[in-house]
């Protein structure tokens, strides 16, 4: 067996220089545009300002910087609310102009992956309602969760090669009183938050140069038709995505490798809700005690909703194994909102999550107990009917 | 459990009907796009999270495919694919397959063709169908129960005793509901209807689940007469 150890030591300079011109893969930007001028759709153009980055094969994808139109996530918003809150605070707290929809639907994909009970023109039809949807608003996509994402990239792809499956999905939107539209990039809200990240470090108001994470790449982002996936120079050579990592340092975290970097959070899709043994045992087994063992990190930090549910909530039930547990999971969007000064409950809502955030909390000198009471004062006022709500103004430190 | 491969368990099945099956998945328009052969070099194994906790190989399903053999992919069609993750690190694949991709279009045709073990596989998922179909969200708030979660600790409880409270207390204002994840209109779920109708979507839900298929048929008709669609899912 080889040990752990080898794989850390590693040259650390040694970065490869990807040429687009030897891509194995197609350019899609050149045929959407070929597309369009074919009349076969609309191609929604990025507006501006976006930043310019490179995708895994060296090709240039182009970030949106505002006019952002927020395709949520339903495992997020369900049950990680502090995740979508954190990111709709991080543009309000940027001054940057937004759009949260109401004329959205889940992209469906979840529940393809886990049951079949769906098909490639229902899929495709999804997708392109919601792309319409946003392309009447005026503003561009921006896609919360990583499934959304790696699945709208296979829609793209599908459409892309099937002048059938083109011409079926343009009369069901037809029927919608919809127009085809293809946005130029499909923009995951991660990648925003990369390319945004030293504005983020400019308005940083708790120091975490003494706090170290290991971070997990979501396989729906890096892996599935992972040539849009952002690499950069700097983070890994250009060898792995470099969002989150490139996040997180830019905020002075001392970011930690371990081996099974490359594996699924075994989230399973499925699993996760109808056969968590095995999404529990992949999680505990062959991440966090991993982590916990080759990296001892105070957070572990990732960008997809399935993730951050199967990391963070498959820990409770291995603390009654002795299992090496314990280490508490965000999001991005959430610990950059916290390096913010964003509020811990009324923001990042921790109290949905499973393992225990105090001592991290305490770490970066928050008083969490002040907070939560906090927390609990509006909630005690919405019962007693005093307020309805909590408003952006009130957040907004 | 281990997989049994010799095939005896399916033997009762007509070959013409498992070679039916088979090419149903083959004439997927996405299928040449899945496949290239198989090197079987067993990367995309030693990237599955599956295979290390099931009798489960992505590289048995290339290899299947590409040879063509018709009883082992029944054997696997019933056995085997629903053990996948989805998560695509078969993807890593030096030939460019795509063995997840192979078993969504596996999984796809064992429900439209209302396979028992896909009826038995998805026992206990009709409320997660019935939450994205009807509702426009798959998950919501309200489905974090502790009877459902009591795994994922203490919390659970605490967030369906004050779901209420703490979806009110959320500051973007599309996010304080509770049986959805966010508010979806009524126009957005109607177009979503009108998919589920164009795309034959309903036609695989009665394969696997009939009693379902009876509650989301009442719900959609309804809110499609409501809206002025005159719409059928028989």
């Amino acid at each position: 067996m080889i040990p752990h150890s080898a794989l850390f030591n590693k040259p650390k300079d040694r970065t490869f220089t990807p040429d687009p011109s030897q891509a194995p893969t197609e350019d899609y930007h050149d045929i959407l545009d070929q597309l369009e001028k074919e009349g076969e759709w609309e191609v929604h153009r990025v507006p501006e300002p976006y930043i310019e980055v490179k995708n895994k094969f060296g090709r240039t994808k182009k970030v949106p910087v505002e006019q952002t139109w927020h395709h949520k996530s339903c495992g997020q918003c369900g049950h990680i609310p502090g995740y979508s809150t954190s990111v709709f605070w991080l543009n309000r707290k940027l001054g940057l102009d937004y759009n949260d929809p109401t004329d959205q639907t889940s992209c469906t994909a979840w529940n393809y992956y886990a049951s079949a009970t769906s098909n490639a023109p229902a899929q495709a039809a999804v997708a392109m309602r919601n792309f319409a949807a946003a392309h009447e608003t005026g503003y561009f996509p921006i896609i919360h969760c990583a499934t959304s994402f790696g699945h709208y990239k296979e829609v793209r792809q599908q459409l892309i090669h099937s002048p059938e499956l083109r011409s079926q999905v343009r009369k069901i939107l037809k029927k919608l009183g919809k127009k085809l539209i293809m946005p130029e990039e499909v923009v995951h809200y991660s990648e925003w938050v990369h390319v945004m990240r030293d504005r983020i470090a400019e308005h940083q108001v708790i120091p975490m140069d003494h706090i170290a994470a290991t971070i997990h790449p979501a396989c729906h982002y890096h892996k599935l038709v992972g040539e849009d996936a952002i690499y950069a120079p700097e983070v890994y050579g250009n060898q792995r995505s470099a969002i989150i990592t490139s996040t997180l340092q830019s905020l002075g975290v001392d970011v930690r490798d371990y081996s099974t970097w490359f594996d699924c959070c075994g989230f399973g899709f499925r699993h996760i809700l109808v056969s968590r043994d095995f999404s529990r045992s992949f999680a505990v087994q062959r991440k966090i005690e991993v982590m916990k063992e080759e990296a001892d990190p105070d957070i572990l930090i990732t960008h997809d909703t399935g993730c951050v549910t199967t990391l963070d909530q498959s820990q409770f039930a291995a603390k009654a194994h002795d299992k090496n547990v314990g280490l508490p999971v965000m999001s991005d969007s959430q610990i950059a909102a916290l390096a913010m000064g964003a509020h811990p409950y009324k923001v990042l809502q921790l109290h949905w999550h499973s393992t225990d955030s105090k001592p991290f909390l305490e770490k970066l000198g928050i008083d969490h107990e002040k907070a939560w009471a906090e927390f609990e004062q509006v909630v005690d006022e919405i019962k007693a009917g005093e307020r309805q709500s909590v408003t952006w103004e009130e957040v907004d430190v | 459990m281990s997989l049994d491969l010799s095939g005896r368990q399916y033997a009762h099945v007509d070959y013409d009907e498992k070679e039916r099956l088979f090419d149903e998945v083959k004439g997927d328009l996405r299928y040449d796009e899945y496949l290239y052969g198989c090197y079987e070099c067993g990367i995309c194994v030693a990237a599955c999270p599956s295979a290390r906790f099931y009798d489960f190989s992505p590289r048995k399903i290339a290899q299947t495919m590409a040879r063509e053999d018709v009883d082992l992919f029944y054997t696997l069609l019933n056995d085997s694919v629903w053990d996948c993750s989805q998560c695509f690190s078969c993807d890593v694949c030096p030939r460019k397959n795509s063995p997840g991709g192979l078993i969504t279009l596996m999984r796809e045709v064992a429900v439209k063709n209302g396979l028992a073990s896909a009826q038995e596989a998805l026992e206990g998922y009709g409320r997660v169908v019935y939450k994205i179909m009807a509702t426009g969200t798959q998950v919501s708030p309200d489905m974090l129960q502790a009877n459902a979660f009591p795994d994922w600790g203490p919390h659970v409880k605490d967030i369906a005793k004050n779901l209420e409270y703490w979806r009110k207390a959320l500051p973007p204002e599309s996010m304080n509901t509770t049986e959805t994840s966010w508010q979806v209109d009524d126009k957005t779920i109607i177009e979503l209807y009108l998919i589920w109708h164009m795309t034959g979507v309903m036609d695989m839900i009665k394969e696997v689940d009939e009693g379902l298929f009876m509650i989301l048929q009442d719900v959609m008709e309804e809110k499609l007469e409501d809206a002025g669609y005159d719409v059928s899912f028989d």
